[in-house]
């Protein structure tokens, strides 16, 4: 059985979705928000409450590329490598983010601070190369510059929601 | 607000117009200009006419103007006199405007950028000379800018929902479709499949329930003309998907939006509050029998799922794989009954067809291609944004007129149209005016109209190997042809791109991509190869001088 406070936390989400036919997908979302990924006892909950066969809920986290099964970090930083954002220097803006956390996309640091992820386009191609770390949306970036922007986030409290 | 009437809704327009003669100091306020610093400028210019006692003076956000790379904007709109278009203002600018222009009369020169006006023709601005005429001309972005897409009143005060008070209280569905038909609308979501048609098809399949949905899902990386209307004029699109609603006689609608569009889906959102508030949307719309409501559908990041067969599967809450049509969707779509899937721009363009006929439409454009465009258009390019154009514009004029031609001063090379599906068009055919059929011909296409604009120093070898990246990193492995022969061909370009490559495995990408376009089950996989073709088309020396042996 799982903890209650858990329990209540799905069963909101659960509410808000379960008599919505194909709404599972707003319901994972609904549920990263409030947790910051999936984690696994939670989707064991919400496969009880919505009765959908937890393979079936698997199965479409695993599909697409927003739902994550790890916590994130602290800080989710996201590097767009959209065609304008590739052109304009995208990549140098990768390998710096990578030098200075020391970890590839798709991993947390250790001590949980920063998540890096690579972006398939924010629509922000104008303004490019973009990267947005947690909510906040950086414009024609440098690379030069994304070391202070990194090292002004570090222990401010916020994260869980990311833009991409 | 209260539940609208087609009589009430006109009263209300005149009224809101009447109240309009104040001076406007709007502040672009969509992703970009908010990234871009428009918060602390809207602050700054907020707290200055509260403290200076400027009175009629108004300031407000707007939605995104499409000067995208010129970000923060501010216009300065007088009663009387022709607007001013400010850009890069920061609060030290907007102090100055405030102080100069706003107190002193006198524009601000040091800051100053066209304004919309100058830019583009506007529905029902009398028809300019030939000479000094602006190359835009906006209809799906008609609003864009200028109003506050969180206001309907702003929307109705610019005879926003006429066209649907025009539909349900006078025009049959037929008279609708036909009037579609004399457009010449084609759809704006990639293939440019004729509107009137899919929503005449749509029409006439039976069942009992029939859906619309309106594609928000722009997974082209580049293109961001979806995510601009939706931010800066919400309603317009709402207005398109109501009467597609009326049309096809479904009563519910979905917007289909990628989660990576926050402030999109705030938007409109709120927009379907306003409409359901006023009677716009909901049980008996403005007064009459026709009832429809709409929700949102977020996607979760998947370029897939802008295919239809695959949104479908992902609104029913599963893995967003396609299937093979037919059945189209206009027979067995959502929940297996017909549905009506359009794209965001595509509905964006109804109701202006509506209110000012299909006539008027099909006078802009050229041949099969109908009306305007409108294009993210990006890379190594001066001035970066979105700008809507009639078709059969020269690709050249987009680029180096509006566009400023090369940010970094150094010869134009080549643009790429329509993203990965797309292609790369060299300079010396950017003469050819801009429609369907002639980027097709040259080995693009529309696409959703991205334009990515490459100077000499860019390598079309290295854009094909991303593209093709992308697709493979994209595809949904339900085919083989996309999952293994993707995979292939992007591991022997990735042979050649580093030097490795030999002549045999040049002629084995082409064989692969014929394999890929003629089997691939579907849109991601057969489109898959164009890129890495239509580079092999016109920079083939780029990738032959790599070769070894
Ligand atoms: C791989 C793939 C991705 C697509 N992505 C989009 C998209 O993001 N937005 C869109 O409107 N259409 C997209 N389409 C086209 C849709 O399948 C469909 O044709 C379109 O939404 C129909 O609307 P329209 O007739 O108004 O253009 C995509 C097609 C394919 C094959």
């Amino acid at each position: 059985m799982a903890e209650q406070t858990l329990v209540d936390d799905i069963a909101i989400i659960s509410k808000r979705w379960k008599n919505k036919e194909g709404s599972l997908i707003m319901a994972l979302h609904d549920l990263q928000s409030r947790f910051g990924y999936i984690p696994r006892d939670a989707a064991l909950e919400l496969a009880r409450q919505m009765e959908i066969p937890l393979a079936r809920i698997y199965e479409v986290i695993t599909f697409y590329h927003l739902f994550k099964l790890e916590p994130p970090g602290k800080h989710v930083v996201s590097v767009c490598m959209g065609t304008a954002c590739y052109m304009k220097g995208g990549e140098k803006l990768l390998e710096k983010a990578k030098e200075t956390l020391g970890i590839e996309p798709g991993e947390t640091t250790p001590d949980g601070e920063f998540h890096l992820q690579v972006a398939r386009c924010l629509g922000c191609c104008g303004l490019a190369p973009v990267v947005t770390i947690n909510e906040e949306l950086l414009a024609k970036v440098r690379a030069e510059d994304l070391e202070n922007h990194l090292s002004a986030c570090k222990g401010k409290e916020e994260g869980k929601g990311d833009a991409s | 607000m209260t539940r609208l009437t087609p009589n009430d809704l006109s009263a209300l327009r005149d009224q809101l117009r009447a109240a309009e003669a104040k001076t406007f100091v709007s502040v672009g306020m969509s992703t970009c200009g908010i990234a871009a610093g428009a918060t602390p400028v809207f602050k700054t210019l907020q707290e200055l006419v509260a403290a200076r006692n400027l009175p009629g003076v108004v300031v407000r956000q707007v939605g995104c103007a499409g000067m995208c790379s010129r970000e923060p904007l501010v216009e300065v709109r007088v009663p009387g006199q022709p607007s001013v278009m400010y850009g890069n203002v920061n609060p030290e600018l907007a102090e100055k405007i405030i102080e100069s222009h706003l107190s002193g009369g006198v524009p601000v020169e040091e800051c100053r950028i066209p304004s919309l006006e100058e830019m583009a023709v506007f529905p029902g601005d009398p028809e300019p000379d030939s000479v000094n005429r602006p190359l835009q001309t906006r209809i799906v972005m008609r609003n864009c800018g200028l109003i506050n897409p969180d206001s309907m009143e702003e929307y109705i005060a610019r005879d926003g929902y006429q066209a649907l008070a025009k539909v349900v209280s006078g025009m049959s569905q037929d008279d609708v479709v036909s009037e579609l038909e004399k457009s010449g609308l084609r759809g704006r979501g990639g293939a440019g499949f004729p509107t009137f048609m899919k929503w005449k098809f749509t029409k006439a399949s039976k069942g009992d329930t029939h859906y619309i949905i309106c594609n928000g899902d722009e997974g082209d990386p580049g293109a961001y003309m979806d995510r601009g209307i939706l931010e800066a004029d919400p309603h317009s699109v709402l207005e398109g998907l109501i009467i597609g609603g009326y049309v096809i006689g479904a009563e519910k609608g979905i917007f289909y939006i990628r989660a990576e569009y926050p402030l999109a889906v705030e938007r409109i959102e709120k927009a379907i509050k306003q409409a359901r508030a006023a009677g716009l949307l909901g049980k008996n719309i403005l007064g009459t029998e026709f009832s429809f409501d709409c929700e949102v559908r977020l996607g979760a990041g998947a370029f897939v799922c802008g295919e239809e067969t695959a949104l479908i599967a992902s609104v029913e809450g599963r893995r967003g794989t396609p299937r093979s049509r037919p059945p189209y969707p206009s027979q067995k779509g959502l929940w297996d009954k017909p549905t009506m899937i359009n794209n965001v721009e595509t509905l964006a363009n109804v109701a202006q067809i509506i209110l000012r006929g299909g006539d008027w439409f099909a006078k802009v454009g050229e041949g099969k291609s109908k009306g305007t465009k409108v294009f993210a258009v990006t890379g190594k390019v001066k001035y970066a944004g979105l700008m809507e154009i009639p078709m059969g514009t020269k690709l050249r004029d987009i680029v180096m007129k509006d566009g400023g031609g090369t940010s970094t001063g150094k010869p134009l090379k080549a643009i790429q149209t329509g993203g990965p599906a797309g292609g790369l068009i060299p300079e010396s055919l950017l003469d050819t005016p801009v429609t369907y059929e002639n980027l097709q011909q040259l080995g693009s296409m529309m696409g959703s109209g991205g334009m990515i604009v490459m100077d000499e120093t860019d390598d079309a070898v290295e854009l094909a190997r991303f593209y093709l990246g992308f697709c493979v990193d994209e595809s949904c492995g339900k085919c083989a042809p996309c999952r293994l022969g993707g995979r292939q061909m992007l591991t022997l370009l990735n042979k050649i791109a580093d030097g490795k490559g030999t002549k045999a495995d040049l002629e084995e990408v082409k064989k692969l991509a014929r394999a890929m376009r003629t089997a691939s089950l579907c849109g991601l996989g057969q489109a898959a190869p164009n890129p890495v073709m239509s580079a092999l088309r016109y920079f083939e020396d780029e990738f032959t001088k790599r070769l070894v042996g």
